[in-house]
């Protein structure tokens, strides 16, 4: 395996109160994540967790405030010249979470298209283009891909339009794509449909996919190693199945207790949490988590957990998981 | 009698050409205290069956055809003055998006005082009381009257929305996919949080939701629709366990697991019919996998499967009780039928 990305230390804050407040919202801390070629490592989360500021840092649409993203071998921060900007940009394209949102309603489908093929494709002349065009949509699994392309969003169907997201990120010929839960504003019925249609891609384009979701269960169906996020930090990561069948954080364990699953009886034992995610402001040393955990210790209220390796590359955050 | 009973409902949205049927024939009646669940994709016309019930629609949208037997009392053929007796004291509706349905300018203290002044003469003291007493009742910290809605999580948005709902005690609540903007946890802790409320408080519930694995461990009744016809209902755990029709079986195979062999599925392909178009025949044929030369041209009643209710041909009894131009079509299917039980 190759590694494609990785980033060491990242940390994003945000200024929150008024201007002279001085207090800080720590979106994402410290979080150190590697994404080899052709991977779908799956984030999870809760809303607020950190998740999609993870994916726009990757995507240079904020800056760290600490920390590097090292892609390819090279930090980020020492690209400088707008070609190399523009390079991996198209290397590393994004998918966004709302289909009806994220396309412009007064273009076709094709306006999006062509538009990242002559960005990022120069060396493509017009008949080219137009056959790329129609490639990328027959590769997101829309036929007949000539009349798609000349649609508007308004005549497509959400699972459609998110298709045409993922065949814009198709276009510029991307080495990995940050799908930012590009499929929970859709219906289960198709969610399948676009789980397949991203194992698909890295299967034929050889792409490597950093999945973001909030739904373990898809997570599972779809990536090689999964990282779990709370509160900014990353507090376990492994291969899906060893973290799944063995989870050792326990909100992980949190996490997996609130799937549903018709399949199994109703537990009425099971531990039902009220607990809110964070609101890390400013935070005091400790588990973030501490404060909705039944297992923490007093240890958990003075020092922050560090990942620590308790399987085969497979670690967690906790002083208590073993 | 059934607190809420539901008998033939038709809605129709009128449009240029022919009307599109958003709800064809739905019955159904719902018992004192029940949990009855209503599961499909988007635009197969279970929001508009809900709107229907409360008397909400809007043009184009109207009922063309059944009646709506609320204790008795015909809700169809009701005025808004009479419909505003029985609207928020004796059933209430909380909407899909709690961040839409809030007033965004408002702290939720005084929307509740809204609805109870609304609906009745009462104190100011009456109205704080009873606000501080339905966030309790749903795990909301009283603090929260004074805030507005952009300062409560999604959570505690959809569990204001549900106090509002509670505010008199209502016989029935109709809850139009309350919990699709939250993520798995707080999901859970809410629809655990309203089966709690309702055995404490004993309301009758009708739940719209397109995730049918959410509902597995919380209804009693189950409803699957498709373009605007009942095409499965019986009791929850019978549904699950043997599913009936075949679009129920895809709704069931649409979500993966996080048990056991990870197995590639498949989903339902396409995508509901426009409801202004639909098939001659059966209106799943064009995506149904198990589909017979008869469904191309006959619509499916509803058949008996054990304690449940199915609209499928495979379902037919016998092939002697099945309409006779299936049989004149198909006589196919008769063993497609049988090897259908035998599932």
């Amino acid at each position: 395996m190759t590694e494609l990305l990785r980033t060491h230390g990242l940390t994003r804050h945000f200024k929150v109160g008024g201007t002279f407040s001085g207090k800080r919202l720590h979106a994402v801390d410290d979080v150190d994540l590697t994404i080899e070629e052709r991977e779908i490592i799956a984030l999870v989360g809760e809303s607020g967790s950190g998740k999609s500021t993870i994916a726009r840092l990757l995507a240079r649409v904020y800056a760290p405030t600490a920390g590097e993203i090292i892609y390819r071998g090279r930090p980020l921060a020492k690209l400088r010249r707008r070609k190399d900007l523009l390079s991996y940009r198209g290397d590393v394209p994004m998918v966004f979470q709302d289909p009806f949102s994220s396309l412009n309603p007064a273009y076709r489908v094709s306006h999006g298209i062509m538009r990242g093929l002559i960005l990022h494709r120069p060396d493509l002349n017009a008949a080219a283009r137009q056959a790329e065009a129609v490639r990328v949509v027959e590769a997101v699994g829309l036929h007949p891909a000539a009349e798609i392309l000349e649609r508007y969003p308004y005549q497509l169907s959400g699972g459609q339009r998110q298709r045409v997201g993922f065949a814009q990120a198709l276009a510029y010929r991307p080495k990995l794509i940050i799908a930012d839960e590009p499929v929970s504003m859709l219906d289960v019925s198709i969610r399948i449909g676009l789980l397949n249609l991203m194992a698909a891609l890295r299967e034929d384009e050889g792409v490597s996919i950093l999945y973001i979701t909030h739904d373990i269960a898809s997570a599972r169906y779809l990536s090689d190693r999964i990282a779990v996020m709370y509160g900014g930090h990353i507090v376990e990561t492994g291969p899906t199945e060893d973290v799944l069948a063995d989870p050792k954080h326990p909100y992980t364990q949190l996490l997996l207790s609130a799937v549903p699953d018709p399949r199994a009886p109703l537990d009425p034992d099971a531990v039902v949490d009220r607990g809110e995610p964070p609101r890390v402001v400013d935070p005091a040393p400790g588990c973030r988590f501490r404060a909705r955990c039944p297992l923490a210790i007093d240890r958990c209220a003075v020092e922050t957990p560090l990942l620590r390796e308790l399987g085969p590359r497979h670690s967690a955050a906790c002083h208590v998981a073993v | 009698m059934p607190l809420l009973d539901v008998q033939h409902l038709r809605v129709e949205y009128a449009t240029e050409n022919r009307p599109a049927v958003a709800v064809d024939d739905v019955s159904f009646s719902v018992g004192e205290g029940e949990f009855v669940a209503v599961v499909g994709e988007s635009g197969c016309g279970k929001s508009t069956l809900l709107f229907a019930l409360a008397r909400l629609l809007s043009p184009p949208a109207a009922i063309t055809h059944g009646s709506v037997e609320f204790r008795g009392q015909n809700l169809v053929t009701m005025t808004e003055k009479q419909l505003n007796v029985l609207r928020w004291r004796d059933f209430s509706v909380v909407m899909q998006s709690a961040m839409n349905a809030l007033n965004p300018v408002a702290s939720v203290g005084a929307q509740l005082a809204d609805a109870m002044a609304a609906h009745g003469k009462y104190t100011k003291t009456e109205i704080a009381e009873r606000s501080v007493e339905v966030l309790r009742l749903v795990g909301i910290d009283p603090i929260h009257l004074s805030s507005h809605p952009h300062q409560l999580s999604g959570g505690m948005r959809q569990r204001a929305m549900i106090a509002m709902a509670l505010l008199f005690t209502p016989d029935l609540v109709i809850m139009d996919e309350p919990t699709s903007a939250l993520d798995v946890v707080a999901q859970r802790a809410l629809m655990v949080q309203i089966r709690q409320l309702q055995s404490q408080l004993g309301f009758a519930v009708i739940f719209v939701t397109h995730d049918m694995s959410l509902v597995s461990h919380f209804s009693d009744q189950l409803l699957v629709m498709y373009a605007g016809q009942v095409v499965e209902a019986g009791p929850t755990r019978d549904v699950f366990d043997h599913p009936a029709h075949p679009y129920s079986r895809g709704l069931l195979d649409a979500f993966p697991s996080i048990r056991g062999p990870r197995v590639p599925l498949t989903g339902i392909p396409g995508s509901p019919p426009d409801l202004s178009r639909l098939p001659a025949g059966c209106s799943f044929q064009p995506r149904c996998p198990v589909s017979v030369d008869a469904c191309v041209t006959t619509r499916p009643p509803l058949y008996p499967v054990g304690p449940a209710l199915s609209r499928c041909l495979l379902n037919a009894p016998d092939p002697v009780s099945a309409p006779a131009s299936s049989r004149a079509s198909s006589p196919a299917s008769a063993p497609d039928s049988s090897s259908e039980e035998d599932r």
